[in-house]
């Protein structure tokens, strides 16, 4: 028997399992603030609600985003770790990706390309084009929701282009953990896009300016 | 065989550790520290720490494994630092505790990191005289605590109210052309020079301030007096005396930080106090604490270099004790919490 576990955080808190290919478990948690809260609950309830423990897991699948990086890293440092204490293999799959193969797959399918669009906050949005059997053709991006082509959208973020959306609006890990084996492996590192804010200081802020400034003023 | 075998996990700053230990035995404490992608920014860059923390963190885990010749599964529970700290840093830290805790099926303990600072103390020099005062100080935190039980009764008696001392160092470093991060290369300065040189101010000690803020420390206007001090010498033309300001500095750093310890001690009525913290390692603020201390007949305790700074282990012997102490576990769906109060010690 294999039970694969699948976990995504890059929008909010998703868990599913797949006993021989066969999804027997896919609970989700809508909250975008909570992942490091309810991420290991969902995953024992899961198990439980399937009748199995953490030593029945075979393997690990984890969507690596792109997505709100705090978000994203629980459930990567999640996957990383509990297939570490388990002795299990761990594979990373673009979350974008799965809504993209759960969309291929259903009847209402686009016939040609299409996009994945999911929320990247700061008005922008995280994106990728996939032809009609759900595989990559470009991206994933993070861009103004504006320069994402036009093409039939789907995922967690279409709707903020302003444009018809259809297909699936969230990622369903129980496909994840059913379909490591159709998902390009994307490695463990989170997929930022972003570089992190920082700023390499440049010229120091004078001091003296203010005080004196201040000096004057009293007079 | 003594004490509970317990795995520390600590994510708060820019160190990513993991300590194991038996009771008060110290069997592993594994650091991966971030602090040279940091030195181009000249602090920590929170998103580039929690990267990093998650990099870091599987192979730090399987080393502390290594070093303690144990195997996950014959540890007792999980200690974890839920706060405080930077909060994408935690979750990172928090996260893997939980997988372990789910994976192992142990009980977590999630911690304060300024109690772990403490307890630490526990695995150098045994059993901690109680009620103590205790003073920490680094680069995200300068507090005065007073510890009655490491379990569950912790006071703070002060604290910075704005920069933390580390900070302070870090940017008078940067005022005089010395890198990141500032307490090492400030203290080595400082060698050469004359504490007394410039007589810069010694925050929150007037009569006025010492009615509210009577062991809370302030470095804003040090660090904004050495900066006028700089510049002016500068504007007239002037060369810096790197070494003089350096001692001038450290010494007004030094002088409120444990004058304000020894006066802890008394109102505390207790002979013991504990430094801690990474700035612990600086050689002026042991020698004059030793001084002062010495002089009040106050006991001094030191946790070795290793274990002032952040680190696995602290967590986990704190971990050690709570656990000895019966207290209960954390439940799985606690969050990390950026600003915990130190009179939380378990979440
Ligand atoms: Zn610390």
């Amino acid at each position: 028997m294999s039970l694969v576990l699948g976990i995504d955080t890059a929008t909010d808190v998703r868990v599913g399992l797949a006993r021989d290919g066969v999804v027997v478990a896919r609970e989700v948690v809508e909250d975008r603030r909570a992942h490091a809260e309810q991420l290991l609950p969902l995953v024992r309830a899961a198990l439980a609600d399937a009748g199995h423990t953490v030593a029945d897991l075979t393997a690990i699948a984890v969507g690596v985003g792109p997505g709100p990086f705090t978000g994203l890293r629980v459930g990567v440092a999640a996957a990383r770790t509990l297939a570490e204490a388990l002795g299990l293999g761990v594979r990373g799959a673009c979350s974008l990706d799965v809504v993209a193969l759960d969309w291929a797959g259903r009847p209402d399918a686009p016939a040609g390309e299409f996009a994945v669009v999911a929320d990247a906050r700061r008005k922008e949005v995280y994106w990728a084009r996939y032809a009609a059997d759900g595989s990559r053709v470009a991206g994933p991006f993070v861009t103004a929701p504006a320069e994402v082509p036009e093409l039939p959208l789907c995922g967690p973020g279409a709707t903020l282009t302003g444009r018809e959306a259809a297909g699936p609006d969230a990622l369903d890990a129980g496909l994840l953990a059913a379909s490591t084996d159709r998902l390009p492996d994307a490695g463990l590192v989170p997929l930022y896009l972003r570089r992190p804010d920082a700023e390499v200081p440049t010229a120091r802020k004078s001091t003296l300016l203010q005080p004196r400034l201040a000096m004057m003023g009293n007079r | 065989m003594s004490g509970p075998l317990i795995l520390g996990i600590e994510s708060s700053c820019d160190e990513t550790g993991i300590g194991i230990v038996r009771g008060h035995e110290l069997l592993a404490n594994e650091v991966a520290s971030s602090v040279e992608e940091h030195v181009r920014f000249g602090g920590v860059v929170p998103e580039v720490a929690s990267r990093a923390h998650l990099q870091a963190l599987v192979p730090t885990l399987r080393r502390a494994c290594e070093t303690a010749d144990i195997d996950l599964s014959e540890v007792d529970a999980i200690a974890v630092t839920a706060g405080p700290g930077l909060m994408g840093a935690l979750v990172v830290g928090l996260t893997a505790a939980k997988a372990l805790a789910v994976a192992l099926d142990k009980p977590l303990y999630g911690l304060n990191h300024l109690v772990g600072h403490v307890a630490v103390d526990l695995l150098d020099h045994g059993p901690l005289p109680q009620p103590c005062a205790a003073l920490l100080v680094s680069g995200g935190h300068t507090s005065l605590l007073g510890v009655n039980d490491i379990t569950g009764d912790i006071v703070e008696l002060g604290a910075t109210i704005d920069d933390a001392a580390g900070e302070a160092y870090d940017k008078v470093a940067r005022l005089l052309g010395l890198p990141y991060p500032g307490g090492p290369v400030i203290d080595k300065a400082a060698a050469d020079g004359d504490p007394h040189a410039i007589a810069f101010p010694r925050g929150l000690t007037a009569q006025k301030d010492l009615a509210r803020h009577r062991f809370d420390y302030s470095f804003s206007g040090l660090k904004t007096a050495v900066s006028r001090w700089v510049e002016t010498r500068r504007r007239d033309g002037l060369d810096v005396p790197v070494a003089d300001v350096a001692a001038s500095f450290q010494e007004a750093v030094c002088d409120v930080l444990t004058a304000k310890a020894v006066d802890a001690c008394e109102h505390l009525g207790t002979t013991d106090i504990l430094l801690g913290g990474g700035v612990a390692a600086n050689s002026r603020l042991r020698a004059l604490l030793e001084e002062r201390t010495a002089a009040a007949g106050i006991t001094l305790r030191r946790p070795r270099p290793a274990l002032c700074t952040d680190n696995g282990a602290m967590m986990a012997v704190l971990g050690a004790e709570v656990v000895t102490a019966g207290l209960r576990p954390s439940s799985l769906d606690i969050g990390a919490n950026s600003g915990l109060p130190v009179s939380t010690v378990l979440v």
